[in-house]
């Protein structure tokens, strides 16, 4: 590596003399500011290296520092509740601008950890076993874990205390361990065993959760053009999902965005442990605006992260916003480097780096035994909102689930703005079952009926554009009705509203079942002879807003406007 | 580099658009500073695109023409560009690169600052609030535009864009805290151009207004450098001098044809319709110079104006636009036909940040749910349009009929403002109350009831069903 020097300097892609002594994917501090890079070709007198930073200035002559191995990232406690750039710096303790250049340590190394070592000496332990626990944060328990390679007799350990990231807890086969450790963040850490899914994430969102539902350790993708509500649609899962640890990867997004989210996570209190949300959230920020480079590494540094607590037991979700500007660092980095386009500028590699992205969610047995999971959730921005574009098509093919946002929606301020046409759900079989073991044997049948009166609503409304709806058969036009019933008060859902934001289980499953009843009980009444006008004329704005102004547990209060209403409609009956 | 003068170098391999290529050059730095002196004797400026053993090139941002591969001389300044920033801008009219238009001295100041700028640390940005009012009912009232934000507007050829641009340059205040204008003019014919300064001619004289003027027979590439240095400026009186910076930029489009042109140049591979792939990122690197900062008093705003091609709206420069900012303001050559002006199509523009900046203790306490019950009739109106086109408007229930009424004030009374009428907030809400009191009170149903008691004042008209019925 001695003697390297910088030849071309073509922006973010810089060309060195000599490849000798470097590997694919080392990381290499280049000029006098010693910018960090990332080593993406060799060959034998010359090797290409993408900079993470601005390189205005930098010549050829410049001299290069190896650091002798791929890029790596620190993992350990203190991540939770942090700010980081893509490659896992701390940008809380940087300044108003972000300078170039700077390695500062992810972790600090001030806070004083409380360690309970869960072992003794003499103790023989494996990869990725328990040493011991601490208290992250309020709602997180934070297992030191025994770093991938290390194996043997526990020849020391610290006893219970308080000590700092960087102090050695324990020696293990002649290892001095500490409470943090290192992980090249393009290689999926090991795990025993991978299963199937099982589980339903719980997303709070009740079109996901009723119509689209998505599996611990499975893989969704959001496509949606701009002003779908996208970004909205990802910060209500990341706040109101039933997951562990959230992973929020902001990949060449609005910086404002970060702001706001920030602000928000730390005010909000999670309702399962009543603490921050901040206090279970790792935020990972590339902005649109920070350099180009970092964004290709900031969707496999928090994947990383998310395995690092999925291998302690925890469910993790990745949500990477957005995955379009990841893919269009590949294609920049591809067409700087001279690479043969495929589709539009992409390389050829996009559908295998996509494949290989969303590959690293599952559902696992860890090394140490625990059932745990990696979920990611992918946005998808597509140019023009066509969703036939390399990005989008290719990723659909490698995620189970498909939230495609339509701009009609969007337009009609349906939010979140999921299309009943386009979203798929290949997990909602496996999931139907795993509900009617946990006590709702009818969830699949709500499913296939709610997604059948919504599409027959789609057909009959294209129907009443030409005849006007008037004229329509009575049955018909009960469909209409109940489809917008379905819309405005089961699928749509406020981000704002305190009753709105997220929805248990129990209080969907009531809400939709109090639409589906009243669909079939004025089904009922129909056939029995009650002129459609009767029905017209009764009013169902209550289950317009059962959705906001019960609370978010609120199944009972849903069940009682159930209630009441459905008795009032059986009294048409009786009065007809 | 250091105190000896710089080397020239004389040796140009080749010239291909606006690019040149220097040969046997030594320690030169990618993005650097050129100056190129031709064998008449006139000055050219230049960056480096791209530097390879001792080949740079370098894109001239006065464009080629005239130059000869033997007779040019070419210097490297060490470092990347950069302006001197500070009050001294203000008041002044400049070209692209920051020379003076106005027959004055060359601005200068103490300090000087890169015009690439350093990203803003995300984690250090405060989220925007508080609006800047532009005394256009259209923005103020449906789509609020809040101090940090950058919310473009997407136009058409044809259409008064540039008036509505230099009416809010001309208007926009932030209720007397300190407040400057940055107006980047990229590529605009002269005759547009002497009318934006004539309507701004007050505000330069007040000395709050910047000016850079690059007009469409000035160079294609200076088109690159102008915003950059519009908005180092911007940052500067922003977040040192504790300013509210609006930087308002017309046309966007051209910018972007721009950076084609010279990705061209480079041979670069396509993407879109010929755009470089890196078309986001640029964008993002000017539109992401907008924002606040924890702690310190300013903040930038920024409002590009541009036009869509062939009107599309998918066309990557309004698309990647629209994907980098929050939020946009579309115009519609629809509107504009039925002589609505400024036609601002209300269902398709949004201020994604509007209810940070609107509302109670901001504007008005009703603004934001008036705001959504605009939106909420218009949505609704053009449902009954659609459907009396096919039906005819007789067949229209009562309901259909009175949105259909209510579009009309919303159009003539609410939308429809001269370029040279500021209206304050108090009068913009009034007449978004005099759209809503023309529906029953129970089509209101995204205003609350003490709202609605407080607020909804129906006419009386004449042959229309009682709305309280």
């Amino acid at each position: 590596m001695s003697g390297a020097v910088v030849t071309r300097v073509n922006g973010p892609v810089v060309e060195l003399s000599a490849g000798e002594g470097l590997a694919m994917r080392d990381l290499v501090f280049v000029g006098p500011e010693q910018l960090p890079g990332e080593v993406i070709a060799l060959e034998a007198t010359r090797a290409i290296v993408q900079i993470y930073e601005y390189t205005g200035g930098l010549r050829p002559g410049d001299r290069v520092h190896g650091s002798g191995g791929p890029l790596t990232v620190e993992l350990g406690p203190g991540l939770l509740g942090g700010v980081f750039d893509g490659v896992l710096r701390p940008l809380h303790s940087v300044g108003p601008h972000i300078e170039r250049g700077g390695a500062s340590r992810t972790l600090s190394e001030e806070r004083n950890w409380r360690f309970v070592p869960t072992i003794g000496i003499g103790d023989l332990v494996t990869s990725g076993s328990k040493l011991g626990t601490l208290p992250e944060s309020a709602a997180i328990d934070h297992h030191v874990l025994v770093p991938i390679g290390v194996e043997g007799r526990v020849e020391w350990i610290v006893p219970e205390g308080d000590y700092h990231v960087g102090d050695v807890v324990a020696r293990v086969g002649g290892h001095e361990l500490g409470l943090s450790q290192r992980w090249p963040v393009h290689r999926p850490r090991p795990v025993s065993a991978r299963l199937p899914p099982a589980e339903p994430l719980v997303t709070g969102q009740r079109v996901l959760d009723l119509l689209f539902p998505v599996a611990r350790g499975s893989t969704a993708a959001i496509p949606g053009g701009f002003g779908t509500g996208k970004t909205v649609a990802l910060q209500q899962i990341a706040k109101w999902c039933d997951a562990a640890v959230i992973v929020y990867v902001g990949c060449g997004e609005r910086g404002n965005e970060l702001a706001d989210v920030l602000q928000e996570f730390e005010a909000l209190k999670d309702p399962r442990t009543g603490q921050s949300l901040l206090d279970r959230t790792v935020l990972i920020a590339n902005t649109s605006n920070m350099p180009v480079m970092a964004r290709e590494a900031s969707v496999y540094t928090g994947v990383a992260v998310a395995e690092y607590y999925r291998d302690m037991g925890h469910d993790a979700v990745v949500i990477a916003d957005s995955t379009s500007r990841w893919a269009e660092a590949l294609r920049e980095l591809a067409s700087r480097t001279g690479e043969l386009p495929a589709e539009e500028g992409y390389p050829a590699g996009l559908s295998s780096a996509l494949a290989n992205f969303y590959e690293r969610a599952g559902r696992v047995r860890t090394l140490d035994g625990a059932i745990a999971s990696v979920t990611v959730l992918g946005a998808v921005s597509p140019p023009g909102g066509d969703l036939t574009e390399p990005v989008t098509s290719h990723t659909r093919r490698f995620v189970r689930a498909v939230w495609s946002l339509d701009r009609d929606l969007a337009y009609a301020r349906h939010y979140p703005a999921v299309s009943w046409r386009d979203s798929s759900a290949r997990d909602s079989d496996g999931l139907a079952t795993w509900q009617a073991e946990h006590g709702d044997p009818g969830w699949g049948e709500r499913r296939t009926q709610t997604l059948r009166l919504l599409t027959d609503a789609d057909r009959v409304e294209s129907i009443a554009q030409l005849v006007g709806a008037d004229s329509l058969p009575a049955s018909e036009r009960l469909t209409l009705r109940v489809a917008r019933l379905l819309r405005e008060g089961v699928l749509q859902q406020s981000a704002v509203l305190p009753g709105d934001e997220y929805t248990t289980p129990a209080k969907q499953r009531a809400l939709l079942e109090l639409v589906l009843e009243v669909h079939a009980r004025m089904q009922a009444l129909l056939e029995g002879g009650t002129p459609i006008a009767r029905l017209d004329a009764f009013d169902l704005s209550p289950v317009v807003s059962a959705r906001f102004e019960t609370t978010p547990e609120g199944a009972a209060e849903v069940n009682q406007i159930a209630t009441e209403l459905i008795g009032a409609l059986d009294s048409l009956e009786g009065r007809r | 580099m250091s105190s000896q003068a710089p080397i020239e170098y004389r040796a140009i391999g080749s010239i291909r658009g606006p690019l040149i290529v220097v040969q046997d050059v030594d320690g030169v730095g990618w993005d650097e500073v050129a100056e190129i002196r031709l064998s008449t004797g006139e000055l050219r400026h230049g960056t480096v695109l791209d530097v390879d053993r001792d080949l740079a090139v370098v894109e001239v941002l006065e464009g080629t023409a005239g130059m000869r591969l033997d007779s040019a001389r070419v210097a490297f300044s060490g470092s990347p560009m950069q302006v001197p920033v500070g009050e001294g801008w203000l008041g002044r009219a400049c070209n692209g690169r920051g020379e003076p238009i106005d027959g004055g001295p060359p601005i200068t100041g103490g300090e000087r600052r890169p015009v690439a700028g350093t990203p803003i640390n995300p984690a250090q940005r405060a989220a925007p609030n508080e609006a800047i009012l532009t005394g256009v009912s259209a923005i103020d009232g449906l789509a609020t535009l809040v101090r940090g934000q950058k919310l473009p507007v997407f136009s058409v050829g044809g259409l008064p864009h540039l008036e509505l641009a230099a009416q809010i340059a001309a208007q926009a205040h932030v209720a007397g805290e300190p407040f400057a204008i940055v107006f980047a003019a990229l590529g605009l014919p002269h005759a547009d151009v002497h009318s934006v300064r004539s309507v701004l001619e007050r505000r330069a004289q007040l000395g709050d207004l910047a000016l850079f003027i690059n007009t469409a027979d000035d160079p294609v590439v200076e088109r690159i450098v102008t915003p950059r240095v519009a908005l180092t400026v911007a940052e500067h009186l922003a977040f040192e001098r504790g300013r509210h910076v609006l930087v308002v930029i017309a046309d966007l489009t051209n910018y972007c044809e721009a950076v084609r042109q010279v990705s061209a140049a480079r041979g670069e591979i396509p993407s879109r319709r010929g755009y470089p792939g890196y078309l986001y990122s640029d964008l993002a690197s000017l539109l992401e110079r907008a924002g606040r900062i924890k702690g310190l008093p300013g903040s930038l705003t920024q409002l590009p104006v541009l036009t869509m091609p062939a009107g599309d709206i998918t066309h990557p420069v309004p698309d990647v636009t629209g994907y980098i900012t929050e939020g946009q303001l579309v115009l519609s050559p629809e509107l504009y036909a039925r002589g609505i002006s400024p036609p601002l199509d209300a269902l398709g523009s949004l201020s994604r940040l509007m209810r940070h900046g609107a509302g109670p203790g901001l504007t008005r306490e009703d603004h934001l749910e008036i705001s959504a019950q605009l939106y909420g009739i218009a949505a609704r109106a053009r449902q009954a349009a659609d459907l009396a086109e096919v039906v005819g408007e007789d067949a229209l229930s009562d309901a259909d009929r009175s949105y259909l009424r209510a579009r009309t004030t919303f159009e003539r009374e609410f939308l429809t403002q001269s370029f040279g009428e500021a209206r304050s907030v108090e009068q913009t809400l009034d007449r978004a109350w005099a759209v809503a009191s023309l529906l029953a009170p129970e089509e209101l149903s995204m205003i609350s009831p003490p709202t609605l008691e407080a607020r909804y004042r129906p006419a009386s008209r004449d042959g229309a069903p009682d709305p309280t019925r």
